[in-house]
């Protein structure tokens, strides 16, 4: 800073002076700088996961707003004269007519249109990783219950956002996709018929459905979504951010940089490079390229189109549902094939908006946790979150079973029940190994805690044998290893009427199905007494035996 | 809630490093309690945050000069690259017709953009990292709950506010209210009904039909044109629509429903139900193209096993055998179009279908009856 610059600054300074002073005398816009301007924010990379979904729908919200000036939600029929010759003359909805001129009449209107349907689908994929660290690290634990409550239902007003905005351009690929949509609709028990003649005002595809997806749309969805999201970021405030376990890191501080300067610097410049790397993919990359698909038309279809990703799940349930599964009876269609999946995809939807209360109900632990668990240290929760993992990834991939089948040279019937069985079986092999696995990994944490790493450095014994020198840990690394939460199965007692109740036993069986392989954290007289005996025995204690002060505290 | 310590309990963690009084068990901990949370006796004590690393930027006054010069030059390059964008508006203009200026005008507006965001984008992320304070920060942490005394005092006010409204005492007030106010929202609900118009065909009896009627004739998909027997060659197979569905009022709708395959096997390879041998003429037989799981289009045939493949969920039916699943997720056959052949060899309809086509609805089983 030369001495030239000097008076400039000052200028400028006292320039900001007043005008602070302005907004602060109508708004004590102080308080707010003060209680807010230096709060600490922690870093990790998977911290950033959220900061990818905040950024890519504030682009989708600026990108929609640019499409809503020249899209024109008409189901009308109309004769396409735009600038792509291929499809010139040929008849189709305004809706349709109006997202090919946004595409090849208007200046960097496909460019926004390609911004917008990238954001989309990175918003999601985005949402969705961030969940799974939330769930994996177990920081939906008290007091974030309710926000990870509130995330989920963003997450699936995101998917709805998408499917809503997808149907839009009423293009082929679109239209049957809302063909799907009302048979599935119309498989609903007692209701189906109806809800589908409401939703689309009469008979598929009717005129009504673009109009009236559009205002769910760009305005009730984006509301509601804008009202939650403002909401879970007062509860990241009010809760502040967890922490990875780590030297000076408690349950009780945050340690990371205040928002100013350094979190503003990095967080607004991650919003650009989040922003640019949207657009360089809008600039080399078609998504969504209607103009191949052609308007909608309910007899034709390519095979081998695909939904956008997020939908496949939902796709892939439909398409492993075995033959037959209809009856009639009592004079009414009973469509299981229907119902199955809807029942599946219901479950997938709940059971992870719920299990943070399932959780804490076998527990029954009331702290609060501000320390992020690694996944290995609760075995149990990463191989019922791999588990959940496994079953969606085949959902996923049965959504594209007629491409897996041609790609590999396979038979579809041989795809299909290959994936019938993974989704069954999948699952449960995917728990059973990562349990295993966050096991062995804690019992090596335990080890090096104990005895240090093996530094590679054989030396000789005055006796004359060889043994390869450990390097203790530091307090500092040590602290990572031995710092996370232990829990050991409910013992079942009579409660004070001395009776046992079934939920007692029921939590009993949970609570040992959760925690009882466990390995406790090493504790210092574990470590003084390992360095006393020196590498004499002291082999890992093993799951059962080893927790130290595990029926001290029964309920 | 906490009014004035956000600013106060920061302290700058990194140079008093072990000095720093970490708490370990500390309120919310002994407060609450762990349930099965085993807490062991002897576990180790934080060490507290270990000694700050100063970077090359802090201890070298040249690398730090060169990450300013770098941020500005990236912030100037955002600047061009922005001006470039604009240029490109008009430097690269959409010309009729061209769809290559289109391609044109997307990658250079792409281009500029991207530069404009991805350069602002790394400037700023380098300028905190490599030029702002990066040493951490401790913020104390505060129980979520409000204080005993803050909780105290709500609950007064609402006792209060209880007592001077009697809203606990006075019950038939507080039920009338809450009757009111379940009632109220109804009138809303019950608006969407006419989401679809009261005054329009009942949604059993529009799915139950379709154009086809007795005499229509089988015409190609989408011509129009009238389909001849003897044009339906063995192994063919024909994408059909009703005959007059190009003037219908709803075509869309009109042809979600009557879309049919016509294909033309060897006699002896269909196996025909007893009451549906006059429905098929000479080994053509015409089915709904409609898939009874969730209705897309069954467009794919082939041709030697006599198999059609719906593309969506990849439920197969069997030609041969009056269009049974057999595999997949959809549950009934394909409906058939009882056909036959007029004076002039075009092939007409019989009657409408004489069952609904397309997916199933709950109210299906008791049109089968009627
Ligand atoms: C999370 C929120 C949103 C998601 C996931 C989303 C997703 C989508 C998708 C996938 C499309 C289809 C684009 C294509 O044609 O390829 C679309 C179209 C559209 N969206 Fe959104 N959108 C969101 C929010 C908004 C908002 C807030 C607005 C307006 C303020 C908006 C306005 C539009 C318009 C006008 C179209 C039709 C134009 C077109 O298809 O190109 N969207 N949206
Ligand atoms: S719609 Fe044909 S298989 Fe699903």
């Amino acid at each position: 800073m030369s001495t030239t610059t000097e008076p400039k600054r000052t200028r400028a300074s006292s320039y900001t002076a007043a005008a602070s002073n302005y907004i602060d005398e109508r708004t004590t816009i102080s308080a707010v700088v003060k209680e807010f301007g230096r709060k600490i924010f922690p870093d990790h990379w998977s911290f950033m996961l959220g900061e990818v979904a905040l950024y890519s729908f504030v682009v989708i919200l600026v990108t929609g707003t640019f499409l809503t000036f020249f899209y024109d939600p008409s189901m009308a029929e109309t004769h396409y004269e735009g600038s792509y010759v291929p499809l010139k003359g040929v008849e189709m909805s305004v809706a349709m007519a109006s997202t090919l001129d946004i595409s090849f009449d208007i200046r960097g209107g496909l460019l926004v249109r390609q911004i917008h349907h990238w954001a989309a689908l990175l918003f999601i994929a985005a949402m969705g990783l961030h969940m799974l660290r939330v769930f994996f690290t177990g920081t939906f634990r008290k007091p974030r219950e309710l926000n990870w409550v509130i995330g989920f239902v963003l997450f699936i007003l995101g998917m709805g956002e998408g499917f809503t905005g997808y149907s839009l351009p009423d293009d082929l690929l679109s239209g049957n996709g809302l063909r799907i949509i009302e048979g599935l609709v119309m498989g609903i028990p007692v209701i189906g018929t109806w809800i589908s003649f409401l939703l689309f005002g009469g008979e598929f595809p009717g005129t009504a459905i673009v109009g009236r997806l559009y205002t769910l749309h760009i305005l009730l969805l984006p509301a509601v979504l804008v009202a939650l999201l403002a909401l879970h970021l007062v509860f990241v405030v009010v809760h502040k951010h967890t922490q990875f376990a780590g030297p000076g890191r408690t349950n009780e501080n945050v340690l990371g940089v205040p928002i100013l300067p350094t979190f503003a610097a990095k967080a607004g410049g991650f919003f650009f490079i989040v922003f640019g790397v949207i657009v360089v993919m809008a600039t080399f990359f078609a998504i969504n390229p209607i103009w191949v698909y052609g308007p909608y038309d309910p007899s034709p279809v390519s095979a081998g189109t695909q939904p956008d990703w997020y939908i496949g799940f939902a796709d892939g349930a439909l398409r492993l549902i075995p033959p037959g599964l209809e009856i009639e009876f009592l004079n009414r269609t009973w469509s299981f094939n229907i119902l199955i999946p809807m029942v599946a995809l219901g479950a997938i939807i709940v059971l992870p908006m719920i299990y943070p209360f399932i959780e804490h109900w076998i527990t029954r632990d009331n702290r609060e946790h501000h320390i992020a668990d690694r996944p290995r240290n609760a075995p149990t929760r990463t191989g019922i979150g791999a588990a959940g993992v496994t079953f969606y990834g085949v959902l996923w991939a049965a959504a594209s079973s007629d491409l897996i089948a041609t790609h590999f040279d396979l038979a579809m019937e041989h795809v299909i029940h290959f994936l019938q069985a993974a989704a069954i079986l999948g699952p449960v092999v995917a728990y059973l190994i990562t349990k295993r696995v966050c096991l062995a990994l804690m019992k090596k944490d335990r080890e090096i805690a104990l005895h240090g790493i093996e530094s590679g450095r054989i030396v000789k014994l005055p006796g004359g044998e060889f043994i390869e020198v450990h390097e203790q840990l530091d307090d500092y690394d040590r602290w990572k290893l031995v710092s996370y939460n232990d829990y050991a199965p409910l013992m079942i007692r009579p409660n004070s009427r001395g009776k046992i109740t079934a939920a007692t036993r029921v939590r009993a069986g949970l609570s040992r199905w959760f925690f009882e392989d466990r390995i406790a954290p090493v504790t210092r007289r574990e470590v003084e007494l390992s360095h006393g005996e020196h590498h004499a025995a002291a082999a890992i204690e093993g799951e059962h035996q080893s927790a130290i002060g595990a029926d001290s505290n029964r309920h | 809630m906490a009014d004035d310590h956000g600013a106060r309990d920061v302290v700058s963690a990194g140079h008093s490093a072990r000095s720093v009084a970490v708490p370990v068990s500390a309120s919310t901990e002994t407060q609450a309690s762990p349930g099965l949370g085993v807490v062991a006796p002897d576990r180790f004590e934080n060490p507290g945050i270990p000694p700050h690393q100063p970077r090359v930027t802090d201890l070298d006054p040249k690398k730090e000069k060169r990450a300013e010069r770098t941020v500005y030059i990236l912030f100037y390059l955002s600047l061009a690259g922005s001006v470039f964008a604009i240029g490109a508006y008009f430097g690269f203009p959409i010309e009729e017709n061209n769809i290559a200026s289109t391609r044109m005008n997307n990658l250079m507006l792409g281009l500029g953009m991207s530069l404009a965001l991805l350069a602002i984008g790394v400037a700023a992320v380098h300028w905190g990292k490599a030029l702002m304070p990066e040493e951490e920060m401790i913020d104390q942490r505060h129980p979520v709950t409000g204080s005993p005394a803050t909780r105290a005092r709500a609950v007064e006010i609402f006792d209060q506010a209880n007592k001077e409204s009697g809203f606990g005492r006075r019950s038939l007030l507080r039920n009338s209210l809450i009757g009111a106010l379940v009632a109220f929202p109804l009138p809303a609900i019950v608006l969407f009904r006419d989401l679809y118009p009261g005054n329009q065909e009942d949604p059993v009896s529009a799915l139950s039909r379709t154009m086809w009627k007795e005499g229509v004739r089988l015409t190609r998909d989408p011509s129009g044109t009238p389909i001849r027997a003897s044009e339906v060659t063995l192994g063919s197979a024909f994408h059909v629509i009703p005959e007059g569905l190009e003037e219908s009022e709803h075509y869309l709708e009109e042809k979600a429903k009557a879309a049919v395959l016509l294909m033309r096997l060897r006699p002896d390879e269909l196996n025909e139900i007893e009451e549906r041998k006059t429905w098929s003429y000479d080994g053509i037989v015409a089915y709904s193209k409609i898939c009874t799981h969730v209705g897309c289009p069954v467009a794919l045939y082939e041709q030697i096993t006599h198999h059609l493949l719906c593309p969506c969920h990849q439920s197969q039916f069997d030609v041969t055998n009056h269009c049974e699943v057999i595999f997949g997720p959809a549950a009934r056959p394909l409906p058939q179009l009882p056909i036959a052949v007029d004076d002039e060899g075009y092939l007409i309809a019989q009657s409408d279908f004489t069952e609904p086509v397309g997916p199933s609805f709950w109210e299906r089983a008791s049109v089968n009856d009627n």
